[in-house]
């Protein structure tokens, strides 16, 4: 089976510092990988270049692509990777200013990403907003007020529905239970757990919680120091650590 | 009078200013930055037409002004006058007459022809600005032609006030390419940028310059649904009768009573010439 995203040898440095050094994995279709590791051990740095939003200083990432098969996202033109972004990629930040139009209504956030590929007909794509607020458990009744005027746990939805409504296949999740409180992050945790299987996504996110990883990740990532020093199934990765840090990581949380 | 080069500007300045006019005329509705001069007015009163005017000033031409559709306004006389002070040029108020016709808010009501050039003052050419205020995103948005966004201000329009409430500086695709602001014209008018005349904008305090080169296709966005309406008043004009021009209500005494007279003052003034009466036109009011 061809994989959805190939990524191979990805470093990045700020200056002296390591951004993250040396990754390469295989993420398969409908696979949800999650990567867990300390602060600053480059988790987001390497989410970022994945994505494109940060220039990698060496690497490759290769992306299934529905027109050409595999194809490095990095060597792309600035205008392929933006409608890629759009598309085929979404994006959840952990801070849903930094993924929503705060000026703009819960429908209009929503209806964005099919405007952005030209859908032209009002009534439309109203409709669709509306079908997609009903998903992430949005009343109808908000569809025109705007995310300012919600919940942390209703922003993080909004911007969940604002990003799967092109239906992406790959998705990129930057701690997006963080910030929340623990009894809205099950709700979130729960209602994207039922998204990723309907829809067969395809899913990178990073976190801090080992919950999260073991509700939703198939396969884990261990960073430290930029680096990836474990790597496998789930269950294994979290039953059996190897790894002196993996091995403090899981036991850590456990103690809590 | 001489204390003046022709046209106030220095023949360098009038250079640069064609070099951005060239440039934007073979890129239609790109937005050129130039590096736009002071001029003695304040911005907001049209710096960038006017720079853009007299860059296009030649000795033989003759100029009409018009703010709102009027010749006599302060912002027109004012402009109409600088220019017959530095450059000496003939001006007229009647739109047939004149070969260099500078705007505000307007464009005349009669079809203008290929030997005319249009020259607009704008306020804000960006016209993704309401909702991405990066310059450095709004230029990868033309760049790459990414204009969702602009559909996603017409749909809060339709989701605010169920229909597309912009009524001025109503956004365009130029050519099939660039989304551009036809300036704080009255939507009505959209149509009109589809002309044989050569049309020009000008910012002065945003120092950009753009164009529309004489039959070009400019096309209102709008949805499938709620397609695009040049609408007016739904009155005939009171002086002239005209029913197929835009007008601007006018109170007429304090007990509320109002009149709706064209805006174009010399299309008004002309069909009255030619006999063509309104409700109100002192003969029909006798
Ligand atoms: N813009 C930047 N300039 C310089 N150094 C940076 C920058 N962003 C991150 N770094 C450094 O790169 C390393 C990795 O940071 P990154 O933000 O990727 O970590 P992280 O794993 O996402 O941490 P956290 O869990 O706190 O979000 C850190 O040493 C960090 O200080
Ligand atoms: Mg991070």
């Amino acid at each position: 089976m061809t994989p959805l995203l190939s990524v191979r040898d990805i470093a990045k440095f700020y200056g002296p510092r390591v951004g993250c050094e040396g990754v390469g994995f295989d993420l398969y279709p409908g696979e949800v990988m999650g990567i867990v590791g300390e602060s600053g051990s480059g988790k987001s740095t390497l989410l970022n270049v994945l994505a494109g939003h940060l220039p990698a200083d060496r690497g490759e990432v290769l992306f299934d692509t529905r027109a050409e098969g595999l194809k490095d996202t990095l060597a792309m033109s600035e205008s392929e990777r933006r409608m890629l972004a759009r598309t085929d990629w979404a994006f959840v930040h952990q801070n849903p200013r930094d993924g929503l139009r705060m000026g703009v209504s819960a429908g209009g956030n929503v209806g964005e990403r099919l405007m952005a590929v030209g859908a032209r007909h009002y009534g439309e794509i109203r409709g669709t907003a509306l079908d997609w607020l009903d998903r992430v458990e949005i009343e109808a009744g908000r569809i025109d007020d705007r995310p300012r005027a919600f919940s942390g746990g209703m922003q993080q939805r909004l911007q969940i529905a604002r990003n799967l409504v092109t239906g992406p296949r790959l998705v990129f999740m930057d701690e997006p239970t963080g910030g929340l409180d623990v009894s809205v992050q099950a709700r979130l945790l729960d209602m994207l757990r039922g998204l990723v299987r309907e829809m067969g996504l395809s899913v990178l996110i990073v976190t801090h919680d080992l919950a999260v990883v073991r509700l939703l990740a198939d396969r884990l990532m261990v960073m430290k120091s930029g680096r990836v020093v474990e790597a496998g199934l789930t269950d294994q990765v979290l039953d059996d650590p190897q790894h002196p840090y993996t091995q403090l990581l899981v036991s850590s949380v456990l103690q809590v | 009078m001489s204390a003046y080069n022709f046209a106030y500007l220095d023949e360098q300045t009038k250079r640069m200013i064609r070099r951005a006019l060239l440039k934007g005329i073979a890129i239609p509705g790109y937005q050129v930055p130039f590096a736009s001069r002071e001029m003695p007015m304040p911005y907001g009163w049209g710096t960038g037409g006017v720079q853009v005017t007299a860059a296009c000033l030649t000795p033989e031409d003759r100029l009409k002004v018009i703010d709102q559709g009027a010749d006599d306004t302060t912002n027109a006389v004012s402009i109409r006058k600088f220019f017959e002070t530095t450059a000496g040029v003939e001006t007229t108020e009647r739109t047939r007459a004149a070969t260099v016709i500078q705007t505000r808010h307007r464009i005349p009501e009669e079809p203008l022809g290929e030997d005319q050039i249009l020259v607009y003052q704008v306020p804000i050419p960006e016209p993704l600005r309401f909702l991405e205020p990066r310059e450095t995103e709004t230029r990868r948005m033309h760049a790459l032609e990414e204009y969702g966004l602009m559909h996603v201000k017409l749909y809060e329009d339709i989701a605010r006030h169920g229909a597309i409430a912009t009524s001025y500086a109503y956004p365009v695709k130029v050519e099939g390419r660039y989304v551009m602001d036809p300036s704080p014209i009255p939507k009505f008018d959209n149509p009109k940028l589809e002309s044989a005349a050569i049309q020009l904008f000008g910012a002065g305090r945003e120092q950009r310059i753009y164009a529309i080169p004489p039959h070009t296709r400019v096309v209102s966005l709008d949805f499938e649904d709620h397609p695009f309406v040049a609408s007016k008043a739904d009155h005939a004009c009171d002086l002239c009768g005209a029913d197929h021009s835009y007008l601007d209500e006018v109170i007429v005494d304090d007990a509320g009573g109002r009149m709706f007279v064209c805006s174009d003052t010399d299309f008004c003034a002309t069909r009255q010439a030619e006999g063509h009466r309104g409700r109100l036109s002192p003969e029909a009011a006798e």
